[in-house]
């Protein structure tokens, strides 16, 4: 039953993950992208039992990170006319980048120990729950939880200090272009 | 011999499987009402009606425009504000079993926190003009 | 192996539940309009039956009646996918509140909540921040000015109070220790309501719920005077009417939630005398009772607030989001840890 569950969900989440490439809308691409994110937070909740990190993977990446992702595509001018070819090298460059990735995942899914993983679980329903998470991530983990902070102090100065308007020196009637400042 | 992992997960799927059902159902109550109303309703398309409405006005162009890059800044404070909160919760729930080193924990965390968020109010990212 | 006998009540208990909702929707349409006349000293509606009170009926007839018009420029299946996810939405929230007491039926004990989960709080602002697609997908295929500007505002504005919203929780759950809204409740038994504990933390909560739920003085999205309608200018027949309901089903659940959250649910003082009186079956009816009464309170002040307070402009919107309620959260955090490791 587990076994047949775990194929539907992995099936359907994988559908739409290729569905998110092969959309020719961007605004359909991004939903598409929700509804993967859907499909790993229902595995997270229904197969691996741990519901803290399906909600929360629903809040950050369809909740938020999403929503950035339309706020860009909405951003963007999507005129038809607007819209030019790529080239070539860029797919190049695209297959390759794409492919190492792919070579790294599978390598590193090769490697992993299956008996030791399978042995870890004997804690019954326990150990994706909010409190146990809350108990190990505080005691075990803290030197990481700090380093993922000052991470966040760096992505919030850096985002501010992209986002800014640049403050040019402007004379009357003279049209100028942006300084890109390095 | 991954899923052979769990044994007891069918206790969560029952838990949480009311969600797909109460889903199904706000779907399928959605998809009804919209099918019916395009049946019932009546059909007399003109060029005019079908135009965007703005105020009357000639329209000029599309609304598939760049808009102000305040909004997207935003949005990305508030994505990493958001995984701060999220942060916050598995800790708020242990508050008083993690005693004093959760709260040393969590203060480090906080400080780091608000050196951010003074510095975004100090840049003047989040004044609106 | 989830067999129909497991899940039969929770079917039966869905479905009572969307009922009621769809009746709290369709009556908080014709409460405002009662309540706004009230306040302007008018009349309000009164044609539709005795005292108007069909008149909800009719206007839910007329949206199916009414002609749907998608306009040329948009992108049509978008424009159908936004309302329908808005209003989707709004329906899965309910199912995480407790609506009362486990009741006694036939010999066998059932409780009155959809699912009872661990995370109870964070699934209803999982379901909130799906929500806004509604929002941000309609406006943008509206492909109209103004439906775009309400979208970005409308998000924007949902996001920002979001994290408010989440430090009021926080300092919540740091006295209660829990974030399932059974336990939650169960807590606050009798007369021990969280709002003795978190005065300031419900006053963030209950803000945020106005900003969430697009309520005036926080409706910036489909401010009339700037706007037309809003990220909904373009909608017409049912789509409308679906925005629309979804909006007074956020009410009604943000009004559940915060009676369950802060106001004891459907704890009362003197329950435990008044159920030894009445039995296990009528007993949870009067808790489910005080619920209701309680949400009903709460919807009549969101009306209350709406039909007085005046709009905020949106940069004082922002302002109050990121540079008041953030900082205030943080103080309602550190104060509540003090208070909490003092009083342990």
């Amino acid at each position: 039953m587990l076994t047949s569950a775990f194929y539907f969900i992995a099936f359907v989440t994988v559908f739409f993950a290729v569905m998110v490439i092969a959309a020719k809308n961007p605004v359909h691409s991004v939903l598409y992208l929700v509804l993967t994110f859907f499909g790993i937070s229902a595995n997270y909740i229904f197969i691996l039992d741990a519901p803290f990190v399906g909600i929360v993977n629903i809040i950050v990446y369809a909740g938020a990170i999403m929503v950035l992702f339309l706020f860009v595509i909405m951003l963007m001018n999507l005129n038809a006319e607007a819209e030019h070819r790529k080239s070539n090298a860029f797919l190049i460059v695209g297959a390759f980048a794409g492919g190492s990735l792919l070579l790294i995942v599978v390598d590193a899914i090769r490697k992993v120990d299956w008996k030791s993983v399978s042995g870890q679980e004997s804690s019954g329903g326990a150990i994706g729950s909010i409190k146990v998470l809350g108990k190990v991530l505080y005691t075990d983990y803290i030197l990481p939880f700090e380093v993922a902070s000052v991470l966040f102090l760096v992505a919030i100065v850096g985002a501010v200090i992209l986002a800014r308007k640049e403050k040019l020196p402007l004379t009357v009637g003279q049209i100028s272009h942006p300084v890109s400042e390095s | 011999m991954l899923l052979e992992i769990k044994t007891s997960a069918t206790s969560t799927a029952v838990d949480y499987f009311p969600i797909v059902i109460q889903f199904v159902f706000a779907a399928g109550f959605v998809a009804t009402t919209m099918f019916v109303t395009h049946i019932l309703g009546p059909h007399l398309k003109t060029k005019k009606k079908l135009k965007a409405f703005e105020s009357g006005i000639k329209s000029v162009g599309n609304a598939r425009q760049p808009f102000a890059i305040k909004y997207f800044l935003t949005a990305i404070l508030f994505v990493l504000f958001d995984v701060e909160v999220i942060f916050l919760y598995p800790w708020a729930v242990n508050f008083l079993d993690l005693g004093m080193g959760g709260i040393i924990t969590m203060g480090l965390f906080m400080v780091l926190l608000l050196i951010g968020f003074f510095y975004i109010i100090k840049s003047g990212a989040l004044d609106w003009e | 192996m989830v067999t129909l006998a497991q899940v039969l009540p929770a079917i039966i208990l869905i479905v009572v539940i969307f009922a009621l909702t769809m009746l709290v929707a369709l009556y908080s349409t014709f409460a405002e309009r009662k309540v706004a006349a009230f306040i302007q000293d008018r009349v309000g509606p009164n044609r539709a039956g005795p005292g108007g009170i069909f008149q909800p009926l009719a206007d839910g007839v007329k949206f199916f009646m009414k002609e749907e018009v998608i306009p040329v420029l948009s992108n049509k299946f978008l424009f159908i996918l936004g309302p329908s996810i808005a209003i989707t939405a709004s329906l899965m929230t309910g199912v995480v509140v407790p609506w009362g007491p486990d009741i006694t039926l036939f010999g066998k004990t059932y409780p009155l909540q959809i699912v009872d989960i661990e995370i109870g709080i964070l699934y209803v602002f999982a379901v909130v921040s799906v929500g806004i697609y509604g929002i941000m997908i309609g406006g943008w295929a509206s492909n109209n000015k103004f439906s775009l500007m309400g979208a970005i505002r409308a998000s924007s504005q949902v996001i920002s109070y979001e994290l408010s919203m989440g430090l009021a929780i926080i300092a919540l759950i740091m006295v209660t220790g829990t974030l399932s809204l059974r336990e939650i409740v169960e807590q606050q038994h009798g007369w021990h309501w969280n709002i003795l504990y978190q005065p300031v933390g419900f006053i963030l909560f209950l803000v945020c719920a106005f900003a969430e739920a697009n309520r005036t003085p926080f409706d910036l999205p489909e401010c009339e005077t700037e706007l037309v309608g809003g990220y909904h200018t373009e909608y017409s027949s049912m789509k409308l009417g679906f925005y629309l309901f979804a909006e007074y089903i956020n009410m009604f659940i943000s009004s559940a939630i915060m009676s369950t959250l802060y106001f004891g649910g459907y704890n009362y003082p003197g329950m435990d005398a008044v159920n030894e009186f009445v039995g296990p079956v009528i007993g949870p009816l009067i808790g489910f009772a005080v619920l209701f009464a309680k949400t009903c309170f709460f919807i009549f002040f969101f009306m209350w607030v709406r039909w007085t307070i005046p709009r905020f402009r949106y940069d004082q919107l922002m302002n109050l989001g990121w540079k008041g309620l953030i900082p205030l959260g943080i103080l309602n955090l550190i104060a509540t840890g003090a208070a909490v490791l003092y009083f342990k």
